[in-house]
């Protein structure tokens, strides 16, 4: 099986977020920066351990961003991943992403594409769908659960109220969520193998622009906590009713 | 110039979401509004009071199956000349909206919390830490709304339903199961929630929580440690890698209020926080706050709200 996980790189979940020209920009000044959550502890483990339970196969990192990225990319080969690939242009939007994921997916014969189910920074969750839709594969998000018997793979995936289960046929996308995986903590070997096992730079294919994230702005600050003393804690739903007016 | 407005309106009556997603695209001044929805539903000729002229209901086809929905989405907008597509930031949509933006290379704005300004489209990023503001380029735009950005439209006439005769394609996707955990409220969606987090100590301790939460007409939800722990479901797990919720109203009871936790009801319009800890960092983004213990507090916020059902 041949497998293709999305990955890409996002400030720490505690990084202080700030902006600079203007409030055009992210200021990553000072900011550590990690794999996204959701494509390495669910999409990339999701698929080494696919790989693993085949016998056979491989796991390629693709990921779209410039030589700064290196980091993130050693760090998916540390975890497993066979190879990796860079397109070698900013990540700016979803559409841009997902059209240079395309371009470099389209003859390459991947059986199952693994993105996570969103970034933490721009949170959108679109990718994914549109590469499925580029590539003309089926898609499936938010996907908690993903089991694979020959090129049939099932599908969990935690809808309200309930779980859901489906099936498809590979090749397909999947959107990975929590519960698809465990965290692997890259051992020495690997991270030792990382250094040498492939990464292949490509350039960008010079999608369209569709869309731009003009302005960033933090939300407005909240007021004062009013505290409710415990032996009164019933005023709590009073003042919910009467003040907040939310119940 | 017109607007068509996918949702998704499977379940007894026309969920919150989808009217709320037409009011949406109603006040967009992109046309007359076209919704397009599959399934069974019923009733659908009402869309028309928050301002849909028709509605296009594709009855046979897969509820699941993205490619599908999005070409029943791309048929409808360009039998209607639409330039505008509104979707509803769901589990629905988040499989359709971005592939329909793709197919019709067209700009996407995920999960919008309001009505643009000009040309501009207000989201929350960093986990709800920042706002940003999306400039569509392309001359066709789709716009995924957040549940609970709009009050719902109410006033218009009657909708005329049409049934969609259009071939769509094999279905790629199946259902093979739907297991349900429960009858209540859906988390996105909810106006209320009660969440508790592992200062509650132990599942068998849910009792009051779910009390508390039927009373006040919320959803449960829990932190990350209590759904790892398999104290209460994972789908009820709020968070930067749970769900994200925007309710009215978020009571979080025995929860720290770490940064993750907070990312995912940070958004939320009013936020209670009880809690033995007056350290606990929840309290810095509390509206209202209890210092005390929760096996304690919860009686007394039970017999309250009884008291204030009884009196309405
Ligand atoms: C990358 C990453 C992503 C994460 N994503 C999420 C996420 O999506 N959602 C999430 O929730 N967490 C997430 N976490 C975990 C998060 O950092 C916290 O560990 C978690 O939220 C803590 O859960 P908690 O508040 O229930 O438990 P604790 O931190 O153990 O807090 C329990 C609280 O209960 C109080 N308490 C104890 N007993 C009582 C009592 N009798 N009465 C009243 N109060 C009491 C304590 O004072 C304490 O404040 C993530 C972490 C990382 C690193």
């Amino acid at each position: 099986m041949k497998i293709l996980v999305l990955i890409s790189q996002v400030p720490d979940t505690t990084a202080r977020i700030a902006f600079t020209n203007n409030n055009t920009q992210y200021d990553a000044n000072g900011v550590t920066f990690i794999v996204n959550p959701y494509d390495e502890w669910y999409a990339l483990v999701r698929a080494l351990e696919l790989k693993e339970a085949a016998g056979a196969g491989s796991v390629t990192s693709i990921t779209v961003g410039g030589a700064d990225n290196e980091a993130t990319i050693r760090k998916a080969l540390a975890i497993g991943a066979d190879d990796a690939v860079r397109i070698d242009v900013a990540a700016l939007e979803a559409y841009q992403v997902a059209c240079e994921v395309a371009a470099y997916a389209k003859d390459k014969g991947f059986d199952l594409i693994l993105a996570g189910k969103e970034t933490i920074d721009f949170n959108g969750g679109q990718v994914g769908a549109m590469v499925a839709e580029l590539l003309d594969l089926p898609y499936v998000p938010l996907a908690s659960k993903l089991d694979v018997a020959g090129t049939t793979a099932t599908v969990e995936r935690d809808v309200p109220g309930g779980v859901e289960v489906l099936e498809l046929q590979l090749p397909a996308v999947i959107g990975a969520a929590k519960g698809m995986a465990e965290q692997r903590i890259p051992n020495m070997r690997g991270i030792m193998a990382a250094r040498t096992k492939p990464l292949t730079v490509v350039p960008s294919s010079n999608p369209a622009s569709v869309a731009s994230t003009v302005q960033f702005e933090l939300p407005p600050a909240k007021g004062a906590v009013k505290m409710i003393p415990a032996e009164e804690a019933g005023k709590l739903i009073e003042l919910l009713h009467t003040e907040a007016k939310v119940i | 110039m017109s607007t068509i407005v996918f949702i998704d309106t499977r379940g007894g009556k026309l969920p919150k979401a989808a009217q709320e997603a037409v009011t949406y695209a109603s006040q967009l001044e992109g046309g007359p509004v076209t919704a397009v929805t599959f399934g069974d539903a019923q009733g659908l000729e009402t869309l028309g009071a928050q301002g849909a002229s028709k509605v296009v209901v594709a009855r046979g086809v897969s509820t699941v199956d993205g490619q599908q929905l999005t070409k029943l989405v791309c048929d409808v907008a360009a039998a209607e000349g639409a330039t505008t597509i509104v979707c509803v930031s769901d589990a629905t949509g988040k499989a359709v909206a971005p592939r329909v933006a793709a197919r019709l290379k067209a700009g996407h704005v995920a999960g919008t919390i309001g009505l643009p300004q000009g040309n501009r489209f207000t989201r929350n990023v960093f986990s709800g830490k920042a706002r940003a503001q999306v400039e569509v380029t392309s001359a066709t735009r789709v716009i995924s709304l957040s549940p609970n950005s709009i009050p719902i439209g109410t006033g218009g006439g009657s909708a005329t339903v049409q049934e969609h005769a259009g071939d769509l394609g094999p279905s790629r996707i199946t259902v093979k199961e739907l297991r349900k955990a429960g009858s209540g409220i859906p988390l996105p969606e909810a106006e209320r929630v009660v969440s508790a987090g592992r200062g509650m100590k132990g599942p068998e301790n849910w009792g009051p929580v779910e009390e508390l939460a039927n009373l006040l007409h919320a959803a449960t939800a829990c932190s990350r440690p209590v759904a790892d722990m398999h104290w209460r479901p994972h789908h009820e797990h709020v968070g930067q890698t749970g769900v994200a919720i925007r309710p009215n109203l978020y009571i979080a009871i025995g929860i720290s209020g770490a940064i993750q936790h907070l990312a995912g009801v940070n958004q939320s319009k009013v936020i209670c926080v009880i809690n033995k800890d007056p350290e606990a960092p929840f309290f810095k983004a509390a509206d209202y706050g209890i210092v005390g213990d929760a096996f304690e507090v919860l009686p007394k916020l039970i017999e309250a709200a009884k008291k204030l059902n009884a009196e309405r």
